[in-house]
């Protein structure tokens, strides 16, 4: 059984210009990701390709105006988009990517404490209190403004707050750019740490590299649809182990691997 | 540390005091230019229907009994003495003191812009939340229309139509004035007043509450669309509980600093609607002092709005500190050595 399977998935916006014309805005154009207990799946691809949307689909966040199509299964029950509100919080979380995630006029603590009561928790306040001290936060922490805090301790709080409860899902938007290497690797142990208790974790990234030491499989997507699984073993050398033309451009266009950009029309 | 927290804060009041005279001063200057050039004339204001019976050694008398041809630089500076000694001048329309006026008309003036002020400011405040938690929706369009057509919509015209079908039409609603006609003031009860006070209080909340219907509802909108909003409901939050845990104090703190900084717009709504209703506040009396070509009480009202306006502004950014965090406790000045001490933290 799969924690997490998603099935050619599309999400189009519908838009009425000046009121009367009808525009559908494709989204997602087809997305396929299975994510089984104890695996973090990476789930790579440039800006707009679709990443951040299906983490919202999954979380059933959506706006009204959107019209999806595929399946979404959560631990081999078919969620409708309701039923992913109910899970969202308590058995599929996000892990969100920057301070413009927390509320800029609510104290840290308080944040924390709602979210603790959101998942489902016996006693918020201790519960925030130890989530926060487990990643080096003290107490003073609680009462700061997120303005007060630095980008490291930001993301920190983020963590704790995302991982509060026992989730059975973990949708990571991005959770390392921008930190130092030693916090990003401290998010990166953690979301393993909590794949090997049983978790299932989606690792939403455009860093290949760093994705690859902490993944059991990477899933590339393109425009809104996946367009191959790899394993983080492939990717080596001059990329001759990876199969789709799109995944070994991605590869052979890192710094480290010569900043090689595809030739036009070898990609397509 | 409280020492210089002390210091640091009679700093700014004495900042803000400063910032008051100057202002008061400017406005001082500006009014006594403007009297000056006017084409009143302070003799036939001072003698008033028999100005055709005195001829033009008595109008010399006067003028040299008031110092009419004195430069103007003196004229002010004898004025301004005045004033600094608390002497605002005489009213002839009301024949009292100019001090004593405004005191008395402020107080009835005050009743009726205070729940003004609360009805346009909870009413605004509730339909822009409304609309904007509803972005897009008929409510909302609803809404974001009639705070426009509201928004379009002169006082007074407001004010004669809601008296036409309340007071005139239906009857709920005294014609006129602050109190009962032909009731002696000991015998005015609590009630009455604030029967008299309903109307002219609605048709001025009217019009202050558009901008904070349009103001709320925007600054809604840009809280629904945040990534923190997003977050909460990835955490399972319903749309009830983001806009109670979320929304609401991150929408409070434009609103409130638009509903203090606009006491000015009150003020000049309550000339009007005091005018229509014929309720004997200070608006109405600026409307007599200006007719009647009463200088020295539209000097001393000029003066006391200045005043009036200024702490309405300085309530407002009060306030707006304590309900943003980001201004009550700035990451450049206080709040540096909160982050200087957090990225320490983060090294050790």
């Amino acid at each position: 059984m799969t924690r997490l399977q998603i099935e050619d998935l599309t999400v189009s916006f519908v838009q009425y210009e000046r009121g009367l014309r009808r525009r559908v805005v494709p989204g997602l154009a087809g997305m396929d990701l299975d994510v089984a207990p104890g695996e973090v799946v990476a789930l790579v691809g440039a800006s707009g390709a679709g990443k951040s949307l299906l983490a919202h689909a999954v979380l059933g966040l959506l706006p009204p105006n959107a019209v999806e199509s595929g399946r979404v299964v959560v631990d081999g029950f078919e969620a409708a988009p309701a039923d992913r509100r109910r899970f969202a919080g308590r058995d599929v979380v996000l892990l969100p990517q920057s301070v413009t995630y927390l509320d800029p006029v609510a104290p840290v603590g308080r944040q924390i404490r709602r979210a603790a009561r959101l998942a489902g928790l016996a006693d918020p306040a201790a519960a925030a209190a130890s989530a926060l001290h487990r990643r080096g936060l003290g107490a003073e922490v609680l009462g700061r403004y997120p303005h007060e805090l630095s980008g490291g301790m930001a993301r920190r709080v983020l963590v704790a707050m995302a991982l509060l409860g026992r989730p059975r899902i973990i949708i990571a938007d991005e959770p390392t750019p921008g930190l130092q290497q030693e916090s990003a690797e401290a998010v990166l142990d953690e979301l393993r740490a909590r794949a090997d208790d049983g978790c299932g974790v989606v690792l939403i990234t455009h860093d290949l590299v760093a994705a690859l030491p902490v993944s059991d499989r990477i899933v590339i997507c393109e425009e809104g649809r996946t367009v191959d699984v790899a394993a983080p073993q492939d990717f080596t050398g001059d990329g001759e182990r990876l199969r789709h033309p799109y995944t070994r451009a991605l590869w052979r266009a890192l710094p480290a691997n010569g900043l090689r950009l595809p030739a036009v029309g070898e990609v397509a | 540390m409280l020492t210089t927290v002390l210091a640091s804060l009679l700093a700014e009041i004495a900042r803000r005091i400063l910032r008051l005279v100057l202002l008061l001063a400017a406005v001082a200057v500006a009014s006594f230019v403007l009297m000056v050039n006017s084409p009143v004339d302070p003799i036939s204001v001072y003698v008033g229907a028999d100005i055709a019976a005195i001829g033009p050694q008595q109008r010399a008398l006067i003028a040299e009994r008031w110092g009419f041809d004195d430069p103007p630089l003196e004229r002010f500076g004898a004025w301004l003495g005045n004033l600094l000694q608390g002497d605002l001048g005489y009213s002839l329309t009301f024949n009292q003191p100019v001090g004593e006026v405004i005191a008395q008309r402020f107080l009835t003036s005050l009743a009726l812009m205070a729940v003004a002020w609360l009805l346009s400011g909870v009413i605004g405040f509730g339909l822009g939340l409304l609309a904007g938690v509803h972005r897009g929706r008929t409510l909302d369009r609803v809404v974001t229309w009639w705070a426009y057509t509201l928004a379009s919509a002169p006082t007074f015209w407001v004010g004669l139509l809601l008296l036409y079908v309340f007071s005139v039409w239906l009857g709920w609603t005294p014609l006129c004035c602050a109190v009962p006609v032909g009731v002696v003031a000991d015998e005015v009860d609590l009630l009455d007043r604030i029967h008299h006070l309903l109307l002219p209080a609605v048709t001025l909340s009217i019009v202050g509450v558009a901008p904070v219907v349009l103001h709320t509802r925007q600054a809604v909108v840009e809280a629904m669309e945040s990534d923190f909003v997003a977050f909460a409901r990835a955490q399972g939050e319903s749309t009830s509980g983001l806009v109670l845990h979320r929304v609401l104090r991150n929408a409070a703190a434009p609103a409130l600093l638009l509903q203090f900084s606009s006491w000015g717009e009150l003020f000049g709504g309550s000339v009007l609607a005091e005018q229509v209703f014929s309720y004997p506040g200070l608006g109405a009396a600026t409307t007599q002092a200006a007719l009647a070509q009463d200088v020295p009480l539209l000097l001393g009202i000029a003066l006391f709005t200045t005043v009036f306006v200024f702490v309405g502004n300085q309530l407002g950014d009060l306030v707006h500190a304590w309900v943003d965090p980001r201004v009550r406790r700035p990451r450049l000045t206080a709040g540096r050595g909160v982050r200087a001490r957090a990225l320490a933290e983060e090294a050790a």
